[in-house]
C-alpha cells in the first residue's frame, strides 16, 4: 500500500461542507428551547447603580431576565486568567475579578450585564431594550501607551498594570550594546485587530433535571479546556454532569479558545429554567466581545558592528490587554513572544521586557500567532532598518546573523532542534527572483507605480510543551495531547482525538497518518473530535500544535495497538511474537508465507474463542477488544521557520498599496498533506496582509469601538491578493516521530514584517500599520513636500 | 403573518410566516435548510448567498413575503441525484475551503459567475467574490476552484 503521508489528499469532510449538510452549533435546535439575548455596556467604563428589571421581566415572552445578582448568589464563578505571570521583582500579576455577569461594575463596551431568556429571539431582543441599567459614567482608559498614567480601572491595581516582566539579562546586554559600532532604534505600533471568524460565536445548552446533566453546544476551539473551566472554576456542574460538544466550527484563529460569559451564562440558565437555551451572536456583539488580537506599543534597539554583526536586543513593551485578564492573555506577550524577540538570528546577549496594562477595552487574547507575530514584526523590521543604515543588502545582513549548527541553543530560552535558514532565505530569493526586482521596478515606475521589495525571515516557536516546563512557568494546565485507537470489530476504525479541527482539516490529515500506520484504508478512518463525551481528555486546537502533539499521540496509540496486534497473531499463527513482523495492514511470521490481516485481528480481539469456523483464541491473560489510548507530551516545541518576499506597488497619487508578488518558503519539517498545508499557509498570509495593510481595531477616546462592523473594519476580499507563490524546505523535527513542525501561523508571523518592510522599501518613509491608503498617500506627498523644499 | 408560496430546491412549499422574516431566516428556522449561514448582520460578509430565480442574492437582504411564487435554490439543492455539482467538486478537489463556513455562499455566488460569464479571468472572479468574505483560505484555492469548474462545465 502507498503511504498516504505528503500526499494531496482531497479532505474527507469538504462533502458535508460543501452540500450544505454540516452542522454549526448555530444549527443545532432542541425542543422548547428559549433564546437568550445579552443586555451589554453601552459605556466603556461605568459604575452599575441599578438595574431594573421590572418591565423586561412582564413582556411578551420572558422566561427569565437574570444579572449580575443572580448569578453571584448562586455563587457561579468568574472567568479566569489561565497564566500565571510574575513580575521582574517577583511579585505575582494583578487581575481583576471577571464575573460572567457583572453586578458592580461595567469594563468595556460590550461587557456583560443582565441576560434575557424568551420563547423567541424577537421577544428576548425587544425585552432586553425594556431592561433599565443606571450607570454612572466613569473616565475611560483606552491608550496603550498612556495606560499607566491614566485613571486607576481597579482599585487594587495600581497604574493598571498587570505585571511588569522581563526576560533576558539587562547587564549583559548593557555591555553588547557599549560594544557597538551602532546602535539601530525603532518605536512600533503593533495594531489591534479582531478575529474575526466567519461563524459568529453561538452556545446551545440543554438541562436534563433527572440526570441532572448539562449538554453544552459550543464554539469552541477546545471543548475539554471549556468544560473543566466551566465545571471547576465558574461551578456550573460537575465535570462528570457536563458534555461539552463543539461540533463544526467556523473557524477560531484563537478567539474560540476560552469560554466566555456567554457560554457560562447559557448553561447556568438552562439548569435554572430548567429549558434549553440557545444564544448566537450576531456580528456586532462578536466584534464587541470576541477577545481581541495584538496591540503592542514597542521601543527596540539593535546594537550591531559595522560589518552587520548583531551583538545586543532590547524590547521594551507595552502590551494591552483590555479590561480582565482572558485565558491566554497573560502568556501572549511573554513567554509566546519575549522567547522569540531574537528571531532567527545568533544574538549574544538580549532582553525583552513587557508591561502589561489594562485599559476599557475588549479583551486581548490569542490570535493566529499569539506574540510570535509582534516579536516577529519587531525584530524584522529592526533588521531591514539596520540594514538601510549600514548601507547592506537586507538579505547579506540576515545570511550574516544566521546560525547555521542545529541543535541551536538560542540566547534566551529555546533550543532549536532542527533549521536550514540560510537555504531557506537562498530558495526565497531564486523563486521570487530577487536579482530581478530592479528591473520590475523600472516597469513599475514606467506605469507611475512606486514598487518595493520587503524580506521577513521568521522562525516561531509551537505545540508549546513539555508539560511539566510550561506549568513551572506558570501555565495552569499541562499542554500534552491524546488519542484514542479503537478498531471496530469488523476493521474499520474510529480515531479519537482530543485536538480540534475548525478548518485545519484534521479528519482527513490524522486519517492519513492513522492509515500509513495501522495499513487500513483511509475510507475506513474516521476522526472523532469535539464531544467530551466520545474521545478522552484533550487540549484542543491552537498555537499550531495539533500535528505535532496530537497527530504524535495518533501514533503512539497505533503503536500499542500493533504490539497487541503482534501478540494475538503470534498465538493465531502458533509462532514466536518476536518473529511477527507488521507492515501493510499484515501481521506475518518472518520467512513464512503465514500472516493475518490486521481486520483479522481486530476481529478475533473482539471474538476471543472457537466457535465453528471462526478459530480465534487470545493468548493467555490477553484482554480482549482492541483499543488503545496515549497520552503524549513532547520533549520541545517544534520550530517552524522560512524567509518570504513580498513586493507591493503603490500609486503615489492615490496612496492605494497592493501586494504584487508574494512568495514564502518555508520549513514545516515533514508535510503530512501539502494540499492542506499550502491552504494554511494560504489563510495565514492572508491574515497577516490584511494586518499590514487593511485591518486595524479602533476605540475612539471615550473607548466606543468605532469599528463594529464590516462596513467598518476592513476584512480583506479577494480581489486584495495576488496568488502566492509557495515553496517549502525540509529539516524534520526531531521532537516528534513524524518529524512535523506547525504550519498553521506561519504566514500570520511572516507576513507583516515582509509587507511593512516592501511598503517602506517603495515610499522611503516608515510608516506604521495598517499601511492604509491614506497614511501612504501622506507620507508620499510629504516626501514630495521634502524633496521640494531641499531642491 | 402572511402566507407565501415559493418553490424551494424544486419544491412547492406554502407557509405562514411573519412580515419581517428575511429568507435567510426562513431558510433556516422553518424550513430547516441550515446550510445557508449567516455571518454578518449589515449584508456583507455573503454567507447566506442562494439563488432566487437563478440569480444569486444575499437572502439576509429579502424579506420573504416579497418573493411570492419565486424559484429559490440554496446550497442543499444544488447537488443533483447525490452528485455534486461541478463547482462543489472543484472546491473539494482544490481545497477551496477550511472551515466551510463561507462555503455554501461562496459557491452560490460562484455558480451564479459562471452563468454570466463562461471563462472568466483571474481577476473577474476576484472582484466578482468581493460581496464573500473568507477568512481562512486566503481566496487563492478559491480562484482556481472557479476556474477548474468553468473548465468542466
Amino acid at each position: 500500500m502507498a503511504s498516504l503521508v505528503g500526499s494531496r489528499v482531497e479532505r474527507k469532510e469538504d462533502k458535508k461542507l460543501l452540500t450544505g449538510r454540516g452542522k454549526y452549533t448555530a444549527d443545532v435546535n432542541f425542543v422548547n428551547q428559549a433564546y437568550a439575548y445579552f443586555v451589554r455596556s453601552p459605556h466603556a467604563r461605568a459604575e452599575i447603580k441599578k438595574v431594573d428589571i421590572s418591565k423586561a421581566s412582564k413582556a411578551s415572552g420572558v422566561v427569565a431576565v437574570l444579572t449580575g445578582a443572580d448569578i453571584s448568589n448562586d455563587k457561579i464563578g468568574g472567568l479566569i486568567a489561565g497564566w500565571r505571570i510574575k513580575s521582574e521583582d517577583g511579585s505575582d500579576m494583578k487581575v481583576p475579578a471577571h464575573p460572567p455577569l457583572a453586578s458592580e461594575t461595567v469594563n468595556y463596551v460590550g461587557d456583560h450585564v443582565a441576560v434575557v431568556i424568551a420563547d423567541s429571539l424577537d421577544e428576548a431582543r425587544n425585552a432586553a431594550e425594556l431592561v433599565k441599567v443606571d450607570y454612572k459614567v466613569l473616565k475611560a482608559v483606552v491608550s496603550t501607551q498612556d495606560a499607566m498614567n491614566s485613571d486607576q480601572i481597579y482599585k487594587d491595581i495600581p497604574k493598571n498594570l498587570c505585571f511588569d516582566w522581563l526576560l533576558g539579562d539587562r547587564a549583559k546586554v548593557k555591555e553588547a550594546f557599549d560594544k557597538a559600532d551602532k546602535v539601530i532604534k525603532i518605536d512600533l505600533i503593533n495594531n489591534r485587530l479582531i478575529p474575526n471568524a466567519m461563524e459568529p460565536r453561538a452556545a446551545n445548552a440543554d438541562y436534563n433535571p433527572s440526570t441532572e446533566e448539562i449538554t453544552l453546544y459550543t464554539t469552541s476551539q477546545n471543548p475539554h479546556l471549556a468544560r473543566i473551566i466551566i465545571s471547576a472554576f465558574n461551578g456550573v456542574a460537575p465535570e462528570n454532569k457536563l458534555r461539552v460538544i463543539a461540533p463544526d466550527v467556523g473557524g477560531g484563529f484563537g478567539s474560540k479558545i476560552y469560554p466566555y460569559a456567554e457560554e457560562v451564562v447559557c448553561s447556568w440558565a438552562a439548569k435554572k429554567i430548567e429549558r434549553p437555551v440557545k444564544w448566537v451572536a450576531d456580528r456586532t456583539e462578536s466584534f464587541l466581545s470576541d477577545c481581541h488580537g495584538r496591540d503592542h506599543v514597542t521601543h527596540a534597539e539593535l546594537a550591531v558592528k559595522n560589518d552587520g554583526t548583531f551583538l545586543g536586543f532590547k524590547n521594551e513593551t507595552i502590551a494591552n490587554i483590555g479590561a480582565y485578564a482572558s485565558v491566554f492573555a497573560t502568556v501572549t506577550p511573554t513567554y509566546l513572544f519575549g522567547p522569540c524577540a531574537t528571531g532567527v538570528y545568533k544574538m549574544p546577549a538580549a532582553y525583552s521586557n513587557v508591561k502589561a496594562v489594562f485599559t476599557n477595552t475588549a479583551p486581548v487574547d490569542a490570535y493566529r500567532g499569539a506574540g510570535r507575530p509582534e516579536a516577529t514584526y519587531t525584530i524584522e523590521t529592526l533588521v531591514e532598518k539596520a540594514a538601510r543604515e549600514l548601507g547592506m543588502d537586507p538579505a547579506e545582513i540576515r545570511m550574516k546573523n544566521f546560525p547555521t549548527q542545529f541543535p541551536y541553543q538560542q540566547t534566551l530560552v529555546h533550543s532549536v532542534d532542527s533549521g536550514d535558514y540560510v537555504t531557506g532565505l537562498n530558495k526565497a530569493m531564486e523563486v521570487g527572483d530577487y536579482k530581478g526586482f530592479e528591473k520590475r521596478k523600472k516597469e513599475s515606475a514606467s506605469r507611475g507605480k512606486l514598487r518595493g521589495i520587503g524580506l521577513c525571515s521568521y522562525f516561531e516557536a509551537c505545540g508549546i510543551a513539555p508539560s511539566p516546563v510550561v506549568m513551572m512557568l506558570g501555565c495552569g494546565i499541562g499542554l500534552w495531547e491524546s488519542a484514542e485507537v479503537r478498531f471496530n470489530p469488523t476493521g474499520n476504525v474510529t480515531v479519537f482525538t482530543g485536538s480540534h479541527s475548525h478548518g485545519q482539516g484534521h479528519d482527513t490529515t490524522f486519517a492519513q497518518i492513522a492509515a500509513d500506520q495501522l495499513g487500513v484504508p483511509i475510507e475506513n478512518i474516521e476522526i472523532s473530535h469535539g464531544d467530551t463525551d466520545k474521545g478522552p481528555f484533550g487540549y484542543g486546537t491552537y498555537g499550531s500544535r495539533s500535528l505535532t502533539v496530537g497527530g504524535t499521540a495518533i501514533v503512539k496509540a497505533c503503536d500499542k495497538i500493533i504490539a497487541k496486534g503482534k501478540r494475538v497473531a503470534a498465538k493465531m499463527l502458533e509462532a514466536n511474537v518476536d518473529d511477527v513482523e507488521f507492515s501493510n495492514g499484515e501481521f506475518v511470521v518472518a520467512k513464512s508465507n503465514k500472516k493475518k490481516t490486521i481486520g483479522e485481528i481486530a476481529f478475533a480481539c473482539y471474538l476471543p474463542g472457537t466457535y465453528g469456523e471462526v478459530k480465534s483464541p487470545l493468548p493467555e491473560g490477553e484482554e480482549p477488544g482492541l483499543k488503545e489510548t496515549s497520552f503524549f507530551d513532547p520533549a520541545n516545541f517544534s520550530f517552524p521557520a522560512g524567509s518570504h518576499i513580498c513586493e507591493v506597488e503603490v500609486d503615489p497619487e492615490t496612496g492605494e498599496t497592493k501586494v504584487v508578488k508574494y512568495t514564502a518558503i518555508d520549513d514545516f519539517g515533514t508535510i503530512i498533506n501539502p494540499l492542506v498545508v499550502e491552504g494554511q499557509v494560504h489563510g495565514g498570509l492572508a491574515q497577516g496582509i490584511g494586518q499590514a495593510l487593511y485591518e486595524n481595531c479602533h476605540y475612539d477616546e471615550s473607548g466606543q469601538l468605532v469599528t463594529a462592523s464590516y462596513m467598518d473594519y476592513t476584512m480583506p476580499r479577494a480581489d486584495n491578493f495576488p496568488d502566492f507563490d509557495l515553496g517549502f524546505t525540509c529539516t524534520p523535527a526531531t521532537s516528534n516521530p513524524l518529524g512535523t513542525k506547525g504550519c498553521g501561523e506561519a504566514g500570520a508571523i511572516a507576513a507583516p514584517p515582509a509587507v511593512m518592510n516592501a511598503v517602506m522599501n517603495a515610499i522611503g518613509t516608515e510608516i506604521s500599520m495598517p499601511a492604509t491608503a491614506e497614511k501612504v498617500w501622506k507620507a508620499c506627498n510629504e516626501n514630495k513636500k521634502t524633496n521640494s523644499e531641499a531642491a | 403573518m402572511k402566507k407565501v408560496t415559493l418553490e424551494v430546491n424544486g419544491k412547492k412549499i406554502t407557509k405562514e410566516i411573519q412580515d419581517h422574516a428575511v429568507l435567510s431566516v426562513f431558510l433556516r428556522e422553518v424550513l430547516n435548510l441550515t446550510g445557508t449561514h449567516v455571518g454578518c448582520d449589515t449584508s456583507q460578509c455573503g454567507a447566506c448567498v442562494v439563488h432566487v430565480d437563478g440569480k444569486s442574492i444575499k437572502s439576509c437582504t429579502a424579506l420573504t413575503v416579497d418573493l411570492q411564487g419565486s424559484k429559490i435554490t440554496t446550497i442543499e439543492g444544488l447537488a443533483k441525484n447525490g452528485k455534486m455539482h461541478p463547482m462543489q467538486e472543484a472546491f473539494k478537489k482544490l481545497h477551496g475551503l477550511q472551515c466551510g463556513f463561507c462555503t455554501p455562499g461562496m459557491v452560490m455566488s460562484a455558480v451564479d459567475l459562471l452563468k454570466n460569464n463562461k471563462k472568466p479571468s483571474d481577476t473577474e472572479i476576484r472582484e466578482w467574490l468581493e460581496g464573500n468574505i473568507c477568512r481562512c483560505t486566503g481566496y487563492q484555492n478559491i480562484v482556481a476552484a472557479v476556474k477548474e469548474a468553468a473548465s468542466k462545465m
